[in-house]
């Protein structure tokens, strides 16, 4: 954690976006009197030297104050908050979405390998792994919204109704494109994934043995496929949360959808650094316990690590 | 057994040699007909072998007759570059005759990594896809085909792996070897079933709680002969049973397969340690270059004039009490 502040601080220290201009608008800066910009140059402290700046900042968020935003001119945890609270929703349903559709459509083609299913799924995955993402959803926002007119073009609630107005519905209707488009990404993957493990299980010596005394398919995807393809099916789903907050930052982007990953882009191109680090710091923490969770889950299903930890090394 | 085995010195006295060389049933059909017996002296030739002692078979029949069977494999030519590659057959096992009486092992000898395990996925119809198997195989006198073998899986024919990474390594081992019930009253009656099995082979009821990797070796020994046990078989392929146990754990692993055998069962044990096969086998087929070359009484290894095949008495002389004689070939 303290690696990523500094790193992030780092990085956007050594930037070459002036924020003095970036934040003024350049119309503006070309208007200002020298005075003024000095003055705002000081206000936000732009001669200070990093690592003093990054020790000021560092006492502050040790004191529970993160800083005020450049871009959005608010409490940064106040903008974290609500962008992550957009986000989260999004990341999760095509979180599950795709860890949910990856597994059936993994094993499935696994369990039916050289089967017309197992070419279809293996042929939407090839065609799905090597697509951009900004490019599904613009064909998505291109199909559904412009030409089918289903969906909205952007944002997280219809435009030109109060906020307090939206309803749930209307904010699910509005996450459909992005969260669809997010997890085609990870479907294809972890269908992938877990299509290799289940053959890999079904070649192994437990299932032939298994087959050699009378189980059938259907008893052996139940009794063993699921148990052994779940394991690793479990690590690579909470490892790719990284992977879908990567694509979430595109995704929101190209749907004009406030969440964390836009706000991340407009703190990266506008040197405000507080937000940023905060962003970054926020994400590591995600990813972090994912694969966190994904350890203890692992303890929990697979007795050869419960035992590990129990100290019982028998055998 | 005594019974059995005057049953066998019965059909000594009737001996006719037209009758012995190799009678099928009269009136049968040629191709479907279970390659019956007439009577046949013991150290006799029939059906590509001579019997042992144990090797009886009621209504003139074998529990396990494999004939002319060959195993190929369809796959990419080696030798030709990578995009010109053509699929062509390789056969791996070929003209292959074996047969299991009941209350015999029949040890099936033959060096590591030759195919003798395509034998044991012959029989129990567990060859992979890319593989053809061609041949005849009767099961206690009935024609099998893939259908038919894949019906005896687990009902007639069980097979004891060769170690604890046959068990699934996530499901403790109680369930493992119960296996897959019908319904509760199966389920009951598997579990009870199960519990006599480790009783008579001396695996504590906690062992049933235990994960594959918390076992022993002698415990997974145990708990995979119970495996196949469970299922209450006629005939137990034993696939190298015996690699990375030491001398007395296999010895005792023989002395199971043998009290199996005593009971009634037949036992095909592929194994490439010859010494081991002498030990506890009542036959024994040398397996060579895919194919049974010869099939004979463990007896018949006493004298190397007794045994047919050159490389059988290759073996016979690589043996240690017979000086380690090897002849080019690698001893078994």
């Amino acid at each position: 954690m303290f690696a990523v502040s500094v790193i992030t601080f780092v990085l956007v220290g050594l930037s070459p976006i002036d924020p003095v201009q970036a934040n003024v608008g350049q119309n503006a800066l070309l208007g200002m009197s020298d005075a003024k910009r000095a003055q705002l140059a000081a206000h936000w402290g732009v001669d200070v030297p990093i690592w003093e700046r990054y020790a000021s900042w560092l006492g502050a968020v040790l004191a529970g104050d993160w800083g005020t935003s450049l871009r959005f001119n608010a409490p940064v945890a106040q903008v974290v908050v609500v962008r992550a609270g957009n986000s989260l929703v999004l990341m999760a349903t095509a979180w599950v979405l795709s860890g949910v559709l990856g597994f059936a459509l993994g094993v499935a083609a696994g369990m039916r390998r050289g089967t017309l299913l197992d070419r279809a799924v293996r042929c939407y995955c090839y065609v799905l792994a090597s697509t951009p993402t900004f490019w599904v959803g613009l064909l998505a926002l291109m199909v559904f919204s412009v030409g089918l007119g289903w969906f909205p073009l952007g944002f997280s609630a219809p435009i030109g109704v109060p906020a307090a107005e939206v309803t749930v519905f209307q904010s699910l209707h509005c996450m459909v494109l992005p969260a669809l488009t997010l997890s085609l990404l990870g479907v294809a993957n972890i269908a992938l994934h877990t299509r290799e493990k289940t053959v890999d299980v079904l070649e192994s010596n437990y299932v032939r043995f298994a087959r050699a005394r009378g189980a059938s398919d259907r008893q052996l995807l139940w009794g063993h496929v699921l148990r052994n393809v779940a394991l690793p099916a479990l690590t690579l789903q909470f490892a790719s949360i990284s992977e879908i907050f990567g694509g979430s930052v595109l995704v929101e982007q190209v749907f004009s959808y406030p969440g964390l990953g836009q706000a991340a882009v407009t703190a990266g191109l506008g040197g405000d650094a507080p937000l940023l680090v905060a962003i970054a710091l926020v994400s590591a923490a995600l990813v972090f316990g994912g694969n966190l969770v994904a350890n203890v889950l692992y303890g929990v299903i697979d007795p050869r690590i419960r035992a590990g930890r129990a100290g019982d090394g028998r055998g | 057994m005594d019974e059995l085995i005057s049953n066998t010195v019965g059909e000594t006295a009737a001996t006719d040699a037209v009758a012995s060389a190799h009678a099928h049933a009269a009136g049968a059909a040629p191709a479907a007909a279970a390659p019956a017996h007439g009577p046949h002296a013991d150290a006799q030739e029939h059906h590509h072998h001579t019997h042992a002692a144990h090797s009886v078979h009621p209504g003139h029949h074998h529990l396990l007759t494999c004939e002319g069977l060959s195993v190929s494999f369809r796959m990419y030519d080696d030798a030709a570059p990578f995009f010109r590659a053509r699929q062509r057959d390789v056969q791996v096992i070929h003209d292959l005759s074996i047969s299991v009486h009941q209350g015999e092992i029949v040890a099936v000898v033959g060096a590591s990594g030759s195919g003798k395990t395509l034998v044991a996925d012959a029989v129990l119809g567990l060859s992979d896809p890319n593989a053809t198997v061609e041949g005849t195989i009767w099961f206690d006198g009935d024609l099998q085909d893939a259908a038919g073998l894949a019906a005896l899986r687990g009902h007639g024919i069980s097979l004891v792996p060769q170690s604890v990474d046959h068990l699934d390594p996530l499901m403790k081992v109680g369930r493992q070897v119960e296996g897959w019930a019908a319904d509760a009253a199966d389920a009951q009656r598997r579990a009870r079933r199960r519990c006599e099995l480790f009783a008579r082979y001396g695996l504590d009821e906690e062992v049933a709680g235990l994960y594959p990797h918390q076992l022993s070796g002698g415990m997974a020994r145990r708990v995979l002969l119970c495996c196949a046990l469970m299922d209450e078989p006629r005939l137990i392929v034993a696939d190298e049973p015996t690699p990375g146990m030491d001398l007395e754990l296999a010895v005792r692993a023989m002395d199971d397969l043998r009290a199996f055998a005593d009971g009634g069962g037949g036992v095909m044990l592929i194994t490439h340690d010859i010494e081991l096969a002498l030990r506890v086998a009542d036959r024994v087929a040398v397996f060579k270059d895919g194919t049974v070359v010869e099939e004979t009484a463990v007896s018949s290894f006493a004298d190397p004039s007794l045994l047919r095949h050159p490389f059988s008495r290759e073996l016979w002389h690589a043996l240690p009490e017979h000086g380690l004689r090897v002849g080019g070939e690698e001893s078994c």
